[in-house]
């Protein structure tokens, strides 16, 4: 056992290794190929000729470009990812600060996405083709297919302008701001933690909005998807079997169908919760949400490259270990893959 | 109890009951919702951007200033007073008394001798606003010397006007920094400069307690300021990059000021009487310029077609109403020496006589431009005004750092880009317009003329001739001469100036834009 689990543990690590270097070597390709020149973001469009040479050969471009990724990388493993030249602070500080914004985001979104999701799958493949499969499919149809920007706005206008239901953009009201030290970075987390309740109330009021919006879209894959695979697997003999069995309808779909059309599953919520995770820019955008996509976006704008390799870097390494995650869950679900 | 109480009302939130919340400002402190994307430094040796540029202004204080109260004119801030001395090139300040630091360090001739010693040494972009006066790192120390306890005499480089030197002096890089409190933070010789760009050690109504890049910016009334107290307690920037979503924000009551908003946005607040919209002129020239590196855009015929086949006024009377004025000289209404005629506008029959007079019935160009508001829509209508003079325009958009790195390289052939001048006097501009010293490519320069490649040697010299006028009102009219020169014949139409346009909740009083980012101001504001 012992030795097997070694064997499992060393191919993860590499498996870590080799994508994490792959997804940086490329992307440092693609940032030093495109025609944005990222020292204008650090000394501005005016500066006078020799502050513009002192600050590209800072940023070491005088250099070749393997030897420039090679520093990078031998930075990247001792810890130092550079700083941005956007934001003035050290990358890694950047991403402790973006990152937990988009992770309390995601987490609550997929959350709400499985909720809702699965069950709606279910139902709308056993009415197949009747009204609420259609009515399923128009929903999910509708979370699809219209812009997020404009979804965002008019809920906004709705439910906080008009109705004054939910906290607006940002994170905190200005009068909670600054009182709970973060630690976890997710607000909602650090306040209960502190016992602060009105600033926990408060967190919750400015998650409802963008939480509901991202958990509606991913809902709607998620829904979309394990209408699908129910349909495969209720089609299918063992289920005529175990009806044929007397076991109850309920026993058949939700025991029998969906513990198997659950294996694929955990793949496509790993998957919709690694989109959340690189951050919804949009999303980010319209409500004013200090995240990684937007974070990473604006870097990308100014060619901010250690900010872009920084935050890509942590958006790799989010889908390697949800991946590992999913396998490691999968292994759990399906008897044959632990065989394996 | 207030928990129970906010945990009903979310309760009732979600609920769908719809009880309404209280949100407002609280009373002591002014929030402001802007994008504050463009930060990059706040210590006053380094910032040249918009946002840090307004947020150091109430931060620091400079030996001269522009007024709050009359942002035209230029008053004492630490100096109490000073006498200039053209012949003798230089200018001494006498330092006011009593003045101190937000540390409670008393403001003294040293640091006012360090401060500008620093800017110079750091050698950060907007140091050549005061190298230009001939201040070197190894010079500045002679030239910058303190003759008493409170006096401090600067000297020049040049037969500079001593209006311009002031004026200079005025700008973000005056700013005298508490020399104690920075270098007690200083690190690896960077003279305080990493601490000073998350902190303040100045003089000004407010002191910076916190910015989160992309987030918020806390600024909090600084209890030793020489003026009058700041009502407001705290000013808070939010960054809040979406506009519709700033207009949001206002109505609900949970920003006091915002200030990105676009004519769609401020047209929907008409007839809310919680909110009002003031309007301040600003200082962005918007031109059209022609690179001189393209054999097709050297003829002067295609310089003097292309300037009436703009709808300047057709553009101001829709797509840019309340954003911008026409303005077609290259520096901006409103500044002391501006040329104001606007003798262009949109007559593509002249312009078709123009090009067909010198032999050009055709021609194919590619217009490179930033993809955000307002070029897109400028750029669309240049294009199709164009078109019926038979000058078929492709656009080229990009992000800003795009289209200025193809800029610097001067690959473009149009460009439709704006220009902000660094300090308020007209030779900031007139060294971008109409001074080129060398055209050749290792010569490299942010200038307008150098970035077109194009040079005339006569309006250089004139603009030298300008700088070293000492008489007032005969240095003003060399400068309208030279906007007059670059406005009739030349590769850049200038187009526009911009104007902002800011939406406040009506309670909001004494709040002060000038025409550039310099002269934002907070301390007056009540509400």
């Amino acid at each position: 056992m012992p030795a097997r689990f070694l064997r499992r543990l060393i191919s993860f690590a590499l498996t870590l290794a080799l994508t994490l270097f792959g997804l940086l070597a490329v992307t440092f390709v693609i940032a030093r190929v495109v025609p944005i020149d990222p020292v204008i973001a650090l000394v501005g469009d005016k500066a006078p000729a020799d502050v513009y040479a002192a600050a590209r050969a800072h940023l070491g471009l005088d250099l070749p470009l393997w030897q420039q990724f090679i520093i990078y990388l031998r930075d990247v493993l001792s810890g130092n990812l550079g700083s941005s030249s956007t934001t003035g602070n050290p990358v890694l500080s950047d991403i402790a600060h973006t990152f937990p914004a988009t992770l309390e985001l995601a987490t609550y979104a997929i959350i709400v996405g499985i909720g809702l999701g699965i069950p709606l799958g279910v139902a709308a493949a056993v009415w197949q083709g009747r009204w609420p499969d259609h009515l399923i499919r128009v929903v999910s149809l509708f979370g699809y297919s219209v812009p997020v920007f404009w979804l965002g706005l008019v809920a906004l206008l709705v439910f906080y302008a008009r109705l004054d239901w939910v906290g607006g953009p940002g994170r905190l009201d200005i009068a909670y701001d600054y009182i709970v030290e973060p630690w976890s970075g997710l607000l909602t987390v650090d306040a209960a933690a502190a016992g602060e309740w009105d600033v926990f109330w408060n967190a919750v009021s400015h998650l409802v909005l963008p939480v509901a919006l991202l958990a509606y879209f991913s809902m709607a894959y998620i829904g979309r998807m394990t209408r699908s695979f129910m349909i495969d697997e209720l089609g299918k003999e063992y289920i005529t079997t175990a009806r044929v069995k007397g076991a109850s309808e309920a026993r058949v779909i939700w025991r029998h169908a969906l513990g198997n059309a659950a294996v694929p599953l955990i793949t496509v919520v790993a998957l919709s919760y690694a989109y959340l995770l690189e951050g919804a820019v949009l999303t980010e955008t319209v409500f004013a949400w200090p995240g990684l996509g937007s974070y990473i976006t604006q870097a990308l704008f100014d060619a901010d490259m250690a900010a872009v390799l920084g935050g890509t870097l942590v958006v790799g390494a989010s889908f390697v270990a949800l991946n590992i995650f999913s396998e490691l869950v999968y292994a759990w679900l399906d008897p044959r893959a632990r065989m394996k | 109890m207030k928990k129970l109480l906010l945990a009903a009302l979310l309760g009732a939130s979600l609920a769908g009951l719809g009880a309404p919340a209280v949100a407002a400002t609280p009373k002591d402190s002014l929030v402001v919702a802007k994008n504050i994307d463009d930060m990059i430094s706040l210590d006053p040796a380094e910032v040249y951007e918009f946002t840090g540029g307004e947020i150091t202004t109430n931060l620091y204080d400079g030996l001269v200033r522009y007024d709050a109260d009359d942002t035209t004119k230029l008053v004492g801030g630490l100096a109490e007073s000073w006498s200039a001395d053209p012949a003798g090139r230089s200018i001494t300040f006498k330092l006011r008394k009593g003045v101190t630091f937000a540390s409670g360090n008393p403001v003294t001739a040293d640091d006012v001798v360090w401060s500008y010693a620093r800017v110079v040494t750091l050698n950060k972009p907007p140091a050549f606003i005061f190298t230009q006066l001939g201040w070197k790192p190894d010079t500045v120390a002679t030239m910058v010397t303190k003759v008493g306890e409170d006096s401090v005499k600067i000297s020049y480089d040049g037969d500079y006007s001593p209006d311009f030197v002031l004026n200079c002096l005025a700008a973000r890089v005056g700013m005298v920094v508490d020399m104690k409190t920075a270098m007690a933070h200083e690190k690896d010789g960077d003279l305080g400069n990493g601490w000073l760009n998350r902190n303040s050690a100045g003089t000004g109504p407010f002191v910076l307690k916190l910015w989160k890049a992309n987030e918020s910016v806390v600024m909090e009334a600084n209890p030793h300021y020489r003026g009058k107290a700041p009502a407001m307690k705290r000013v808070i920037y939010r960054h809040v990059p979406e506009p519709s979503t700033q207009r949001l924000m206002l109505e609900k009551g949970d920003v006091d000021i915002a200030r990105d908003l676009g004519p769609d946005q401020i047209a929907g607040l008409a007839g809310n009487d919680k909110i009002k919209v003031e309007t301040y002129p600003q200082s962005a020239v918007y031109f059209l310029s022609l690179n001189q590196k393209s054999e097709k855009l050297q003829n002067p015929a295609v310089w003097e077609a292309m300037r009436w086949l703009i709808d300047y006024q057709g553009m101001v009377g829709s797509f840019l109403k309340g954003g911008f004025e026409v303005h077609q000289a290259f520096w901006p209404k409103g500044f002391a020496g501006s040329l104001d005629d606007t003798p262009y506008k949109l007559d593509v029959d002249k312009a078709k006589k123009i090009l067909a007079d010198a032999g050009i019935d055709h021609l194919d160009v590619t217009m490179d431009m930033i993809n955000s508001a307002p070029f897109p829509d400028i750029a669309q209508s240049i294009q199709s005004t164009f078109a019926k003079a038979g000058i078929k325009v492709s656009l080229m958009p990009g992000t800003g750092s795009q289209v200025i790195t193809r800029y610097r390289a001067r690959e473009h052939e149009l460009m439709l880009l704006y220009w902000g001048p660094d300090y308020m006097d007209a030779n900031s501009n007139a060294m971008a317009f109409a001074f080129n010293a060398d055209n050749s490519d290792d010569h490299y320069a942010s200038s307008t003329t150098w970035r077109n490649a194009w040079i005339d040697k006569d309006l250089s010299e004139k603009t030298v001739a300008a700088l070293k006028e000492p008489d007032r009102e005969k240095r003003l009219a060399m400068y309208k001469e030279l906007q007059l020169a670059v406005q009739q014949h030349s590769p850049i139409i200038n187009m526009f100036q911009n104007t902002a346009q800011v939406a406040l909740a009506s309670d909001v009083k004494g709040y002060v834009q000038g025409v550039t980012s310099d002269l934002v101001f907070y301390r007056n504001v009540e509400k």
